[in-house]
């Protein structure tokens, strides 16, 4: 995964609430078996419109992402992270998030960051209003500033935080904690009534393998 | 110390608690679907990394399959079909039990979970896929993950998870007439929002819960997501043993004993604490019908579809004016008096038996409005069979619905049921986002009974007024 440091890029503003990730990228693209190739595909059906914010060349390259609340709720597919990625997303603030996009999101190396509605109004507003508008988002700092004042911190879970500067995957972190999960594993396959096949566990509980 | 639910079940999954990390959740099932699962296998493949737990791990094929039985075999979509050979291939490269679509056992993965009893109360369950709090109705911790989870819980049996916050939501009393349980959780996003309860796990309690059968249970957990919850979980009760009991996968014998035993712990002990509690008085509820384009946007069936000024925000505003535009529905216009096109009775919300039952006895004696395309897919192979034993699928075909193979079907329209642009569909399933169930189409989220009154009327109609034609039938 590519680290997230400090990001210096232009801004696409998206002024609208509760965008689903059924939005972000639609089911038929869906039966696709890889990983990548998402961006062309990226808010798919609100594309035919000519006027939606991302036709617009003026934010072409723009790597940062501003929506109204409650963005990405609704369909757990990292289909919508990977096509935001894709596309050269890199950031996306907004004043709330939906829980499985968050946690795709950082998976992905991009950064959600979480401000207030105030401050994202102030931010979708100088996006629209001024060419070529442009915001630094230290990851380091927690801030978020532009070239005409603003100023904003933000706050960002620590793991999360440490995962997204360094890049890291995250079986390689779980597996540090592989003697626990061993020891975990073998008292727990002993509650057959936690298993999904309960009696064949409790008659012949398999050794965990790593 | 006195524990909620979500407490006792989560502590007792937690492998490691390292300081300034999230825990390690153990998972005890691992469901596993076509649609999210290709780019996790070959995750495991590129870092020669293996299964860790197969015997907890099931799979099935439900978001694509067509739902005309002569479709399903030669899947003409061929991305489609690539899909599906993929997870084939992947499950037997893997060694995880798939029950395919010719399975007895086939069917929405939500569906077959319980239906087999491989859904246990107090077990931990992921899939990639968001209405996996449905399993919560047992007392399991249940959620929906990302396929970067996928993999992560194929290869490790865990997940790291921070600790959510936890929200009692309490109805009391009993449930008027015509309010069903997926009225229950239309009132409640209506109430509290589809961002209300996001960053908690919700537990449903009250009388009017307790009421429920495990279906109903269901439906109301499967739309937990929908008011932003990651998982939603009922205590277990002896409606939840009585339905387990002598399930494919459930113990037997003197081993069922010690796991209702065992099971019994699971509820909210007294005077333990919720983060946030809610309490709604049933008698407050009524058949609800979505108007816009999120699960939040419900009137009652006697409402007017509402207008901007509604708003709580300026942001918002613009959302309404978005969601009526997309919707083809003007503010002030009575909900009863909106015309449909298409019925949809399905998915993993409401496809299980006891649906197909009630919207049967709606339809009992009736045709299906000539205006309107209708169509029933049962949740799985058991659903059907139990349908057909019951006569059921005759009532519906000689009503003039179609009854189809089981799957996703038209929910998210990723196999051939789709709306074409403009068409209205009155739907059992979850999410009436835009373009949902085909681009361009109108969705509006429903009760069985209420899709059923719909389909025959041509219109959405109050079910508490309905003239019920042929009880004895179904007696």
């Amino acid at each position: 995964m590519q680290p997230f440091r400090t990001l210096h890029s232009t801004v696409t503003p998206l002024d609208r609430v509760n965008v689903d990730t059924d939005q972000i990228i639609p089911k038929q693209f869906l039966k696709r078996i890889e990983r990548t190739g998402y961006g062309e595909f990226l808010f798919f059906d609100w594309r035919q419109d000519p006027a939606f914010e991302l036709n617009q060349p003026r934010y072409k390259g723009a790597q940062i992402l501003v929506a109204n609340k409650n963005f990405g709720c609704g369909s757990s597919r990292e289909h919508a992270a990977w096509a935001l990625g894709d596309f050269g997303f890199r950031c996306v603030i907004s004043s709330s998030f939906a829980d499985i996009f968050h946690s795709n999101a950082g998976k992905n190396g991009i950064l959600l960051v979480k401000l207030s509605e105030g401050d994202v109004n102030t931010l979708l507003e100088r996006a629209k209003k001024t060419e070529g508008y442009a915001l630094t988002v230290s990851l380091e700092d927690q801030t978020v500033k532009d070239g005409q004042g603003f100023s904003a911190s933000f706050e960002i879970d620590a793991f999360r935080r440490y995962c997204l500067l360094e890049g890291l995957d995250d079986i390689g972190l779980t597996m540090r904690y592989q003697d626990k999960l061993d020891a975990f594993e073998k008292e727990h396959d002993r509650k057959f009534w936690l298993a999904p096949r309960g009696l064949a566990v409790q008659a012949d509980a398999p050794s965990a393998q790593g | 110390m006195a524990k909620t639910l979500f407490e006792k079940v989560w502590e007792q999954h937690l492998v490691a608690e390292p300081a300034n990390e999230p825990a390690l959740l153990y998972i005890d099932l691992h469901l596993v679907h076509e649609v999210t699962s290709p780019q996790a296998f070959d995750g495991l493949r590129m870092t020669g990394r293996k299964l860790r737990r197969p015997d907890r791990t099931v799979a099935t094929v439900d978001h694509n399959v067509p739902t005309i039985a002569a479709d399903r075999l030669i899947i003409k979509d061929e991305i489609a079909a690539r899909q599906i050979d993929a997870l084939r291939r992947n499950c037997a490269e893997f060694g995880v039990e798939l029950f395919d679509v010719q399975s007895r056992e086939q069917g929405i993965v939500h569906v077959i979970g319980p239906e087999l009893g491989l859904t246990k109360p107090g077990m931990t369950i992921v899939c990639g896929d968001s209405h996996t709090s449905t399993h919560g109705a047992f007392g399991a911790l249940a959620f929906g993950i990302g396929t970067s989870e996928v993999e992560h819980v194929m290869a490790t049996q865990c997940l790291p998870q921070g600790r959510p916050k936890t929200f009692r939501i309490s109805v009391e009393g009993e449930l008027p007439e015509g309010v069903t349980a997926k009225d229950i959780v239309l009132g409640i996003i209506g109430r509290i929002g589809t961002d209300g309860a996001t960053g908690y796990v919700i537990e449903y309690a009250g009388s009017a819960i307790r009421s429920l059968s495990m279906e109903g249970r269901m439906t109301v957990c499967n739309m937990s997501i929908e008011a932003g919850a990651r998982a939603g979980m009922i205590a277990p009760d002896e409606t939840t043993f009585a339905y387990l009991k002598d399930r494919e996968y459930s113990p037997r014998g003197k081993a069922w004993d010690e796991a209702v035993a065992a099971w019994s712990e699971l509820k909210t002990d007294e005077g333990a604490t919720f983060d946030r509690e809610l309490v709604i008085p049933a008698i407050e509820l009524t058949p609800y019908v979505t108007w816009g384009t999120n699960p939040g946007m419900v009137i009652p069936i006697t409402g007017e579809i509402p207008g901007p000024e509604t708003a709580a925000s300026e942001a918002d505003q613009r959302g309404i004016e978005r969601a009526l535009e997309y919707m083809g529905l003007k503010p002030g216009t009575p909900m009863e008096e909106v015309a449909i096109d298409v019925v949809f009775i399905g998915s993993c919300t409401n496809s299980r038996i006891e649906d197909l039952r009630a919207a049967a006895k709606v339809v009992t004696g009736y045709r299906v409005n000539e205006k309107v395309r209708a169509m029933v897919v049962p949740g799985s192979h058991r659903v059907k069979e139990q349908a057909e034993r019951e006569g059921l699928d005759r009532i519906f075909r000689e009503a003039g619905f179609e009854w189809r193979e089981p799957g996703c079907s038209m929910c998210l329209g990723m196999n051939p049921d789709i709306l074409t642009p403009g068409e209205r569909c009155a739907s059992t399933s979850n999410r009436n986002f835009e373009g949902r169930q085909g681009r361009g189409g109108r969705t509006h989220l429903v009760s069985p009974m209420m899709a059923a009154a719909a389909a025959i009327t041509g219109h959405f109609s109050d079910i508490r007024t309905w003239e019920f034609k042929g009880e004895e039938v179904l007696a």
